[in-house]
This record gives structure tokens, sequence and C-alpha cells, in this order.
């Protein structure tokens, strides 16, 4: 067994879960270090899957030793491989975030790696059932850390998006038991080589159907999304930077992994209509998530209504499964997941600094946070989809496979959420901006006071450091220093935050150039399971 | 219709039972009842697993060590539903355990009332 990375991709964080929880016997704030340490070694692991399935490889692991269609596969592919990599990125990156913006507490940190495992496990997992796992390992642990701010309002948003994702995870165990009960097998390749000839049985059809729907609810897709906007408003903004860039995303990878190999696009060109009813609903999330975007006041909660619209738009791609279209959707996965983890965590700094939480609180922050503001405003138009970026990149490669494949509607959905993402940006830059000078913001919408005080906002750290940006400038902390009151908002601010935020932007930019990295990445897996 | 029923009935409480379930979950207006209907949703996948696995006079799939012995009803289903079984208790645990909270901050478990209260 020779890819022995992938089991580790899983194993590591899942035992290092423990050891913060265990050491709280000890010292009450060690989990921070054990949770870095995890991180950085599967950020190593991932860069080793990324080259070498960047090298043309297909990384396999027979778990157990158990050969493939009866014991469970872990696949590294070109599909699996960019998500890993995010993953891995992302985790890093908020664990970095976290260590002057908290929270400290090592039972966060536990459910943090536990959900880096289950995150991990669903892109590499080859069987069917083992995704389930994943994907409920990663709902828990996602379900802990939305209420880990410890308000009775992220408990409701917590339990609400308990019952719907459970909900969810159950309608796809329902599919996964009727391709059981029709091909008797559940490692993926099999699967896929067994149901050809049974497409348009009911069980299989039936199966489709339930699994759409159960990943279409952990995707947060419209008209399934409802538990979204609340989950990510609610919880604490460390929380949401992470939850928005991952946990969504690996639900949308999956989609895609089971349109794609598990049904394979022989079954999208035998039964028309799964593909017509799964891009249609598709679009119809990324028209009405958009809106609803636009129409927010919120930040957090627009950036929220904007996912709903981009994983519309990714969803939409895998189901079209041209072999353009499927390459714009994972590009598109992992660039919505670096953009909006960037924009969560800028917004997190906006909201520390200046206690700002609403778009009318955002007037011209540009002029007094203008390192931070600009991170907005770049990632913001990136989103829209402006050159030289990955969301132009993303958008392109989908807008090109509609094209291609006479799927008009969809082209001119990608142009209207470009139209939509350009209108609520364009808001936020607004304000940013070009606000006029006496537009005093709108103290009381802005205040959230839950009355909860089980994270000090103002800690040993709320001291800013010294920052490039007005944060430190003692003018800036004025009148609108953040509530007392609102748990979500991070203890305190730092360079390294800013600098993590800044980071993500250039990233977002420079990955606007890897068009030929991406192509080399996917091309084994786009010839192997597309004509 | 009676004939599907009479042989394929175990199916037909599966589909009751989640129905069940997914009712008791959207009508109650209770926390705690949400809950068990949730519990109730996926003991019926559960049963939904454990019938498809069950093979008519069929025997538990240990098998002798000289071999032989069937016919035997699947095991994997079995293993499947176990482990589905472990995922739903944690979930019933961290369900509770935020309703514990909620109660304690909002002193309701009724989802019409926490509607008011959170919405102020």
């Amino acid at each position: 067994m020779s890819d022995v990375v992938l089991p580790l991709l899983v194993a590591v964080p899942v035992l290092a879960a423990v050891a913060p929880l265990c050491l709280s016997l000890l010292s009450s704030e060690t989990g921070w270090y054990v949770a870095a340490v995890t991180t950085a070694i599967e950020a190593g692991l991932a860069a080793v899957v990324l080259s070498s399935v960047y090298g043309g490889d297909r990384l396999v692991h027979a778990v157990g030793g158990y050969p493939a269609p009866y014991g469970i596969e872990l696949v590294g592919d070109g599909l699996s491989a960019p998500i890993v990599a995010l993953i891995a990125v992302v985790s890093l990156g908020v664990v970095g975030f976290a260590y002057t913006g908290g929270p400290r507490r090592n039972s966060f940190y536990s459910a943090y790696l536990l959900l880096v495992g289950g995150l991990m496990g669903v892109s590499v997992t080859g069987d069917l059932f083992n995704m389930f796992v994943f994907l409920e390992i990663t709902g828990l642990a996602t379900y802990a850390l939305v209420a880990a701010d410890r308000s009775g309002r992220s408990a409701v948003a917590a339990l609400k998006y308990l019952l719907l994702g459970t909900m969810g995870a159950s309608f796809f165990i329902i599919g996964v038991g009727y391709v059981f009960i029709t091909t008797g097998t559940l490692n993926m390749i099999d699967l896929s080589e067994r149901l050809a000839g049974s497409y348009a049985t009911r069980p299989v059809l039936a199966a489709f159907g339930f699994v759409l729907v159960g990943l279409g609810l952990k995707a947060a897709i419209f008209p399934l999304h409802t538990w979204q906007p609340d989950a990510y408003t609610y919880a604490s903004d460390t929380v949401t930077t992470f939850v928005s860039a991952l946990v969504s995303t690996v639900a949308a990878y999956a989609i895609g992994r089971v349109i794609l190999t598990v049904f394979t696009t022989s079954f999208l060109a035998a039964v028309p209509l799964a593909r017509t009813a799964v891009v249609g609903f598709a679009s119809v999330s990324v028209l009405a998530g958009g809106a609803l975007a636009v129409v927010q006041t919120d930040v957090k909660r627009m950036f929220a209504y904007s996912s709903v619209s981009q994983f519309g738009l990714v969803v939409a791609a895998f189901a079209l499964a041209t072999p353009d279209s499927v390459l714009g959707g994972v590009v598109h996965l992992v660039g919505h997941g670096l953009m909006k983890g960037g924009l969560f965590a800028a917004a997190a700094i906006l909201a520390a600094t200046h206690g700002a939480r609403t778009v009318d609180d955002y007037a011209r922050l540009g002029y007094r946070s203008p390192v931070v503001a600009g991170v907005v405003a770049v990632l913001g138009i990136a989103l829209v989809g402006v050159p030289p970026s990955i969301g132009f990149l993303g958008k392109y490669y989908i807008a090109v496979g509609a094209v291609r494949a006479g799927a008009w509607p969809l082209a001119a959905v990608v142009f209207f959420s470009t139209l939509l993402t350009l209108a609520y940006v364009a808001r936020l830059l607004e304000r940013l901006y070009f606000a006029s000078p006496n537009a005093a913001p709108d103290r009381a919408s802005g205040a959230l006071a839950d009355g909860g005080a089980a994270t000090p906002t103002s800690g040993p750290t709320s001291a800013p450091a010294p920052s490039p940006s007005p944060p430190s400038d003692p003018d800036a902390a004025d009148d609108t220093a953040p509530d007392e009151g609102d748990t979500r908002t991070v203890r305190g601010v730092s360079t390294g935050m800013v600098l993590l935020t800044v980071l993500a932007a250039v990233a977002v930019v420079a990955l606007g150039f890897a068009n030929a990295g991406f192509e080399t990445l996917l091309d084994p897996f786009l010839g192997g399971a597309l004509p | 219709m009676i004939e599907l029923l009479a042989t394929r009935w175990a199916y037909a409480v599966f589909v009751f039972v989640m129905a069940t379930g997914l009712y008791v979950m959207i009508g109650s207006p209770n926390l705690v009842k949400k809950v068990i209907g949730l519990n109730l949703f996926q003991s019926a996948v559960f049963l939904f697993f454990v019938a498809s696995a069950y093979v008519a006079g069929g025997s538990p799939a240990i098998v002798p060590s000289e071999g032989g012995g069937g016919p035997y009803v699947s095991p994997l289903p079995h293993v499947i539903v176990l482990t589905a079984i472990v995922v739903g208790v944690s979930l019933t645990a961290v369900a509770l355990a935020l309703i514990v909270r909620i109660h304690r901050e909002y002193g309701t478990l009724d989802e019409s009332v926490l509607r008011e209260v959170t919405d102020e």
C-alpha cells in the first residue's frame, strides 16, 4: 500500500483532535499549538498529494489492505487534489487567524481538527457509504463550531442547521441504499460500472434524486439553503471564516463526485431529465441567492446568500458535465473557498476594529482601514469575475462549457450571476469609498446585544498590535468600538491577521494566472471520466 | 397493492415511519419533539437497510470454519446500520446539548416563541 499519504491526511487530524482535550488537564490554552502543528503537517501532506496528482498520478489506497470492491478505497485524483489543497491551506490560515482572534479554548480546537479530518475524508474517499460517515463527522463538528461562541442565537442557528443537515445526510444515505440494493456494491468506480445498463430503472432514478437533494441540503442550494444564512451570521467570526470557505465546498464537491464518478456522464446522457433538473435547480439557486444577497443589510448575511448563488453555479457546472464546465466548477469551488474565506476574515477584522456589521456601517471605512477595505474590494471584484482572478477563471470555464454544449440558458445564468454579484459588491464598494463624509454609521442597526459575555471582546490581546492599517490608530477607535455584548467578534486584531487577508487577496489574483496549472491537474480526470 | 403490502410490508413500514418522522419534525413546534422526529426518520432508514439485507430463511452470517451452512443474510447492511446508529446517537447528543443551552438562554423550547424572542 504505497499511497499512505491519503489515510494520513484523514487520520492525523482525527487523532490530533483528541490531544487538546487530554491536554486540558495540564493547561487550558494548549489547543492552538496542537492545531497549528497538525494543520502544518496537513499542508505538507496535501502538497505531496497535489504534486503527485499534478505529475499525472492517481493515488489509491485500500484501507486495511482489503482490496477495492470489498474494502474502502481512498482516492486522490484531479478532482479531489485541488479540494484537499484548499482545505489544507484554509485550515492553516484560519488557525493563524485564531491565534489573536480566538477562541483559544482547547475544546474549540478539538472540534476544529475533527472538522479538518472530516473534510479531508469526504474529499479523498472512494466509497459511497464512507462518504456519508465523513459528511456526518463534518456536520457534527460544524454544528459544534457554529455554537462555539456560547450565545443563544448561535445555538438556535446550530440546531436548525443540525436538523436540516441530518435530514440531508439521511436523504443521501437512502439514495446510497437504493444504489446498493440495485448493484450490491458501495465502491464508486465499481458502482459506475455496475450501474451501466440500469440507468432508467426506478431505484437508480430515485437514488439520484435522494442523493442530489441530500447533498444539495448540505451545500445550501436554493431552496434548501434556509439553515445557511443564520448559521453563517450568528456563528463567531473565526468560525464563519472557516465554515464558509470549506464545509459547503466539500458538499458541492461531493455532488460533483457523485454525478461524475458514480453516475457518470452516460447516466446524464441516458436520462436527460436528470441533467435538466439539476442544472435548472442550480440556475434558480444562482439567481435567487444573488437576488437575496442584494437586499441584505447585514454584511455576513449578504456574503452567506452570495455563497448560495456561487454554489448554484458550481453544481450547474458539474451537472452539465462537459470537460470545460467541470474544470470551471472545480476552479470556482477552490476560488470561492479562498474568496469567501478572505471576505469573512476581512469582515471579522472590520467588525472588531470599527464595530461594522451592516453595509451602512462600512461607510468610508476605505479611508480608515485602507488595507482591510482594500482586501474586501479586491476579493469582491474577484468574486464578480473581473480578470485577472480565480473568480474570473472559474466563471470563464463554466461559460465556455455552457456555450460549447449549446446550453444557452446556463450561459445566460452565468452572465446574470455576474451582474447580481456586481450589484451587491458594488453596494459595498460604494459605502467603503464613495459614501458622503457625513454619512454617520447607524449604530442601532449594527448592535446585536445578546447579553452573553462568555467570550470577552476585550481580552488581554485586545490592544491591536502595530499594523499598517488604521486599526492601530487611536483616532480610529472612537465611538464605533465593538459592541461588548456581541460574542461573535474576534478577541483582537493583529498585523498577522491583516496580513493573512492580504495573502488571500494576493492568492486569489495570482491563481487567476494558473489556468494552465488547473488544466494539467484535471486533464487525466477529465479524460477518464468524461468523453 | 394488497400483494405488495403482504410481501413487502417492511418497506411499507419504512416509508410510513419515515413520513411520520418527517411530519413530526416539520409539524411540532417543540424542539425536543423535532429531535424525536429526526430519530424516527433515521430509524426508518436503518429499518430499510436491515430489511433489504434479509434473505428468507437466512441465518446470521457467522460462517463455520469448514464453510457451507447458508443461506445467510447479507452482513454488509448490518455493518452500515451499526455505523449509522453511532452517527445518529452522537447527533442526538449534540442536538440535546444545544437544546439545553437554548432553554437556559431563552426559557422556552417552543419554536414560535423562540422566533419572537430572537427576532427582536
